[in-house]
């Protein structure tokens, strides 16, 4: 475990800073575009007058850098501002509750991509030379390629137009049919990608001395390749869980508007459409805070299962 | 079988070496994989009737027809028309055009020049430019990618459409929306450079200590020559298997932004708008072939590109093969 202490404390020093930038670079912009929320929310026939008590309240009308200031100090004091569309709400009560939902449906997703991604990757890696390897692998190749703005509107065809199996959209928890839809639209683009490193880490353990020990011992092939393959070819898959994440989210975003999904892609469509400055920024956030979070603790968790791994200076990527 | 293939290969290696730069023999062994010369066929298709859609398309993409409108195919509209009587293999003719140019000019700007300088520098200097690109490259890979493009998207287009120098650009290109296209790949260029950078910069941090990087310093090389020479050449094929597999993000992402509405603007044909029109309930209910038709395309080139960029790592990384 050497030297994994100073990495960490390194990684842990830099994600502040990270996210101080991130959060000026989204600041910036928001407040950079035409169209400020007060205008968009008074609509066509709003008195100049109004407006600019609205955004001396609001503080609108300070210069960048003070806004960005007291936006950062409010933050710091667990504050994320106040939501401009949903009168009355702070940015917390709106995000918190439909990231549940949004964190539901990507566990469910998360499941089927890795619990189909997996036994297709080993099997694609043992049927290695025959056609069942490229042919299992293209086709989940495929699934990847057709964007959730296909894929979503065609489930609703076959599934609801014109079989009338599932229901048109909603959310009413993850044990109702309203999920069939969503969380198929937001597995399937993973599976390819989980697939493939399970086959390629399964063909290297094949290759191993202990494997053919086992083989030579005469166990049964099922457990040669559940307990001395599979499992050492699990190892490396913890790394690919912080990109899914990220396919997750963009998916998401698209999944839960196309469907009416409560959730923070619907969220974050909405945010921007309606410019609630506080709602995108208190989004992108919570979300950058999410991911740097997940990636050490992936790392970390790396380290552990795999005493192997050791991180040196210049690791730090 | 596949061993006897093998030998083939490596015995043809062998004697045409001589003969043969590397990427020249990595080419030869693409050709060689059936599924990618498939691919290659049907990109090469894709960006000929994008190049050429003013000469390949039928009717123009604007051109209305409003006594037959939602018609199925027929000889006069081998995919049929859309709500507004418009030829749909023409729009989508036209609106692969719009994919070719964005793809084209993000692989060159952010896949190319942008995530090759940066990650050639970061790598062979070290120290603090490589701390300074690489910290800048965290806060992008921080940022919520696809949001933030729609928001670079949204707020910045009627600046730069404001642009002077865009108007006479756009008149000297003949291109429309010019400043669409220019944001549309500006900002996918701002993300699109991460994580191409950190590959080849890890790369060059091993090739680096190599003896014949030593041996070109101690001849008195400069950092060009030894950065362009001798270091470019070695990571060639990384840099080539990495755009070969962002390509369909790439093109992905520009139809969702249009999807969005806030990429590419009507009246100039996209994907993501004619996604849009086709993926409305009742659109799909009566007439599900105006989603089916460009879903279809978008599809295929996607995973085109995908199967290309597979079988492009299988022959240009020695360590799959």
């Amino acid at each position: 475990m050497q030297g994994i202490l100073p990495y960490i404390l390194r990684r842990l020093l830099w994600a502040p800073l990270i996210l101080l930038a991130v959060s000026f670079i989204a600041f910036t912009i928001t407040r950079f575009g035409p169209g400020d929320p007060i205008s968009v929310a008074m609509g066509q026939f709003r008195d100049p007058e109004a407006l600019a008590r609205v955004r001396h309240e609001k503080g609108l009308d300070k210069p960048l850098l003070d806004q960005y200031r007291i936006y950062i100090w409010n933050v710091l004091h667990g504050d994320l501002g106040e939501s401009l569309s949903h009168q009355g709400y702070s940015v917390s009560e709106v995000i918190f509750p439909k990231m549940w939902v949004s964190a539901q449906l990507g566990l469910v997703a998360l499941i089927i991509t890795f619990g189909v991604g997996i036994p297709v990757g080993i099997l694609a890696a043992l049927k290695q030379g025959s056609w069942m390897d490229p042919a299992s692998i293209s086709t989940f190749l495929f699934f990847q390629s057709v964007p959730v703005l296909v894929t979503v509107p065609v489930m609703l065809l076959v599934f609801v137009l014109k079989l009338h199996w599932l229901p048109t959209g909603g959310w009413e928890g993850i044990l109702s049919k309203h999920i069939v839809i969503p969380a198929l639209a937001l597995s399937l683009p993973g599976i390819a990608g989980v697939a493939r490193l399970m086959r390629a880490t399964t063909l290297d353990v094949l290759k191993e001395d202990y494997v053919r020990t086992a083989r030579a011992k005469g166990l049964r092939e099922f457990t040669v390749v559940s307990q001395h393959v599979a499992r050492n070819a699990l190892l490396p898959m913890t790394t690919i869980i912080g990109i899914s994440l990220v396919t997750l989210l963009e998916g998401a975003f698209f999944t839960e508007t196309l469907l009416g999904l409560p959730g923070i892609g619907r969220l974050a469509f909405e945010s921007v459409t309606s410019r609630d400055y506080d709602v995108i920024l208190g989004l992108t956030l919570v979300l950058a805070t999410a991911f740097i979070v997940a990636n050490i603790v992936i790392d970390i968790a790396y380290t552990f299962i795999d005493p192997r791994v050791r991180y040196q200076r210049s690791a730090v990527t | 079988m596949a061993e006897a293939e093998a030998a083939v290969e490596t015995l043809d290696e062998v004697t045409l070496g001589a003969r043969h730069s590397p990427l020249g023999l990595a080419f030869r062994r693409l050709l060689r994989k059936k599924i990618a010369v498939l691919a290659l066929a049907f990109i090469a298709v894709f960006y000929f009737c994008g190049l050429f859609a003013p000469l390949v398309a039928p009717r123009s993409y604007t051109a209305q027809d409003l006594d037959h409108v939602f018609q199925g195919p027929s000889l006069a509209h081998p995919l049929g028309t859309d709500s507004l009587g418009r030829d749909v293999l023409s729009r989508v003719i036209w609106a692969s055009r719009t994919t070719v140019i964005v793809t084209v000019a993000t692989l060159v700007t952010g896949g190319l020049v942008l995530s090759v300088s940066l990650g050639l520098l970061a790598g062979y200097l070290g120290g603090k430019v490589d701390t300074a690109i690489m910290r800048v490259g965290d806060v992008f890979f921080g940022l919520p990618g696809l949001p933030m493009l729609i928001l670079i998207n949204a707020t910045l287009k009627p600046r730069v459409v404001e642009q002077a120098w865009i108007k006479t650009l756009q008149d000297w290109l003949r291109v429309d929306g010019l400043a669409d296209y220019i944001l549309i790949f500006g900002s996918l260029s701002l993300f699109a450079w991460v994580g191409g950078a950190r590959v080849i910069r890890s790369q060059i941090l091993a090739l680096r200590e190599t003896e014949y990087v030593l041996a070109a310093r101690a001849m008195g090389a400069s950092t060009w020559r030894v950065i362009f020479q001798h270091l470019l050449p070695n990571v060639s094929n990384i840099i080539i298997v990495g755009l070969s597999a962002s390509l369909g993000a790439i093109a992905g992402t520009e139809i969702a932004l249009t999807w969005f509405g806030v990429g590419i603007h009507p009246p100039t044909p996209s994907f993501g708008a004619m996604l849009f029109e086709g993926g409305s309930i009742r659109t799909l209910q009566a007439h599900p072939q105006l989603l089916l038709v460009p879903g279809a395309v978008v599809a295929a080139l996607i995973f085109a590109f995908n199967l290309l960029g597979d079988a492009l790592t299988d022959v240009l990384t020695p360590r799959a093969r």
